[in-house]
């Protein structure tokens, strides 16, 4: 296997030029985030946070600036309102299931939407191990909530609501506040958790203008180093913990806090938050050039997602049709384009993504779609050279699939 | 999502980017497909069949991965000159995963597709000339078109689930 992984990485030996358009499943760190990171592995505060000798106490000052720091940025009332996490998918996990365990006996229903991340669906299908029931909302052909049904929905028995602020493959902003609203007015005790990975400085986030009890932040999400997550939880709101350890600094997180990522993730934060007007601005015309240029070189395609200022700033999904998407990532990757697909084809399951189906994509529409998140690192130079490539490749892969499978 | 680590060999990564014996075949004598769109993966096959049942020549068209270009290609390559009654019995899935020098585990439906597609095309072959069967070739369906029949099902009952085309908008 890891013969076969030479091989391949040796195809790729020559390519001029390489543009990183997977921001959805990992990330470039940034060479003053890398920098920032530097000195606390090795240098200063490489101490356990909770321990009385120096390197401790400057493990401990840094932690809660950054503490200090995340939670100004997301607008929470104070520091203790954050929990570092090592991953977004911890903080959701934490979120869902803690919130849940606390809240039994007030009632069992959790209620998400169709089109939630897998690490939200699966944690709250998985509750339904421990009694708890999970109700689907549907979305539109946009990826919009639907806030009637979400209504019908809400109950006495409703513990814990589920919405994410940015869908993380069509890019929809879901309308938080007036879902929390609708929620609130019909059970206030429920509990209203927002995955604000894909939101989180890419469009305003406020917790407590949205008045949401609960949100999970994401580092490499924002081009800070992966393994590190944030989550937030409003003071005064009940929480179980999950994970049982040693007491910590943290009450939500027992173990040794990791201050290099935490302070990476929070140099990441500071970079995103500093120039957000024209960070946004400039990933939202790299995007739309993007976009406009495939749809230019290309026919037979369909836009994913709702255009517009509903729409994410970094976020491009694209169905190719007459062409598999696992099969075009591959091409691209040999040209130095690396993007992923919504097709199934490395399951058995021959699930494409539920997100795509969700908002009413054909099955061949879902195989056929790339996702691609541009950020503020980009260049027009890599958006152009990406126009250069994808026409190319998209050409020969449905070269080779001719006249199969058209009707 | 396509997620999954697939550390493609040499072999599949050189017939998917040099597909051997691509494209339509205008003088087929037949022609089969196996698989569907919905399901991420439709082979075409069209073979030119000579009045010895021999099999001049192979091409093939894929809608899938580089698993399913590359093991199509190849069963393309393994058949050419065969007799019908050969290629039925010597081409399995697993001689086509060997031949190709292993594939991925969540791959393993790709060679049966191939193959699937295959034995439809030698079977048609025999029902489009109205002649009778020959007694190499069981009634029974093999292993791969019953595979290639389950996963065509399966684009079914998925298509039913989709959201009514009303509601959508490109």
């Amino acid at each position: 296997m890891v013969e076969n992984v030479k091989a391949l990485l040796k195809l790729h030996e020559g390519i001029k030029h390489e543009v990183y358009l997977d921001n959805e499943n990992s990330c470039i760190v940034p060479q003053e985030v890398v920098d920032a990171m530097l000195p606390y592995f090795n240098k200063t505060a490489y101490g356990n946070p909770t321990l009385t000798h120096k390197p401790g106490w400057e493990a401990f000052e840094v932690i809660m600036n950054s503490f200090k720091k995340i939670s100004k940025y997301i607008g929470a009332k104070n520091l203790e309102e954050i929990t570092f996490t090592p991953s977004e998918t911890e903080a959701n996990n934490q979120a869902i299931m803690g919130s849940c365990f606390a809240q039994k006996g007030k009632g069992k229903k959790i209620v998400i939407s169709e089109i939630e991340p897998i690490n939200v669906l699966q944690v709250a299908e998985m509750m339904q191990k421990y009694g708890f029931t999970t109700q689907k909302i549907p979305v539109n052909n946009e990826g919009f909530v639907n806030l009637e049904k979400l209504k019908e929905a809400v109950d006495s028995e409703t513990i814990l609501v589920s919405i994410s602020s940015v869908n993380n493959e069509v890019g929809t902003i879901q309308p938080i506040k007036e879902a929390v609203d609708i929620v609130k007015a019909k059970n206030p005790h429920a509990l209203f958790h927002t995955d604000a990975s894909d939101a989180y400085g890419r469009i305003p986030l406020n917790v407590q203008n949205l008045n949401v009890d609960l949100a999970t932040l994401s580092s490499y999400k924002i081009q800070g180093p992966r393994g590190m997550g944030a989550m937030y939880l409003k003071s005064g709101i009940n929480m179980e913990r999950i994970l049982e350890g040693q007491i910590g600094t943290q009450k939500l997180w027992p173990g040794v806090e990791n201050t290099p990522l935490i302070v990476g993730f929070t140099k990441a934060s500071e970079l995103a938050f500093e120039n957000f007007e024209a960070n946004t601005t400039k990933m939202r015309t790299l995007r739309d050039k993007l976009v406009d240029g495939i749809f230019n070189e290309l026919d037979d395609l369909r836009f994913n997602g709702p255009k517009g200022d509903k729409r994410s700033p970094d976020n491009a999904n694209v169905s190719i049709l007459r062409a598999e998407g696992e099969a075009l990532t591959i091409e691209l990757s040999l040209s130095g384009v690396y993007v992923s697909s919504g097709s199934a084809c490395s399951r058995r399951l021959l699930q494409p993504s539920h997100v795509l189906v969700a908002i009413g994509r054909h099955y061949s529409e879902a195989h056929g779609s790339i996702l691609m998140k541009v950020t503020r690192a980009h260049t027009e130079e890599d958006i152009a050279y990406v126009l250069k490539v994808l026409p190319t490749a998209v050409n020969r892969i449905r070269g080779i699939v001719g006249s199969t499978g058209v009707d | 999502m396509s997620r999954m680590p697939l550390p493609y060999n040499p072999k599949i990564m050189d017939l998917f980017r040099n597909p051997k014996n691509l494209g339509k075949m205008e003088d087929a004598t037949v022609v089969a497909v196996a698989g569907n769109p919905a399901c991420g993966d439709m082979i075409t096959f069209y073979l030119k069949i000579s009045d010895k049942d021999i099999i001049e020549k192979a091409q093939f068209e894929s809608y899938g991965c580089a698993a399913n270009i590359a093991t199509s290609s190849i069963v393309t390559e393994m058949i050419k000159c065969m007799s019908l009654e050969a290629a039925w019995n010597d081409i399995t899935w697993k001689r086509v995963v060997e031949e190709i020098g292993g594939l991925p585990d969540v791959k393993f439906h790709c060679g049966v597709l191939a193959v699937g597609a295959l034995k439809r095309a030698i079977r048609q072959y025999f029902t489009q000339r109205n002649v009778e069967a020959p007694s190499w070739l069981p009634k029974e369906h093999t292993f791969e078109e019953k595979q290639a029949l389950e996963e065509e099902e399966l684009a079914k009952t998925l298509s039913k689930r989709l959201k009514p085309e009303a509601e959508k908008k490109s």
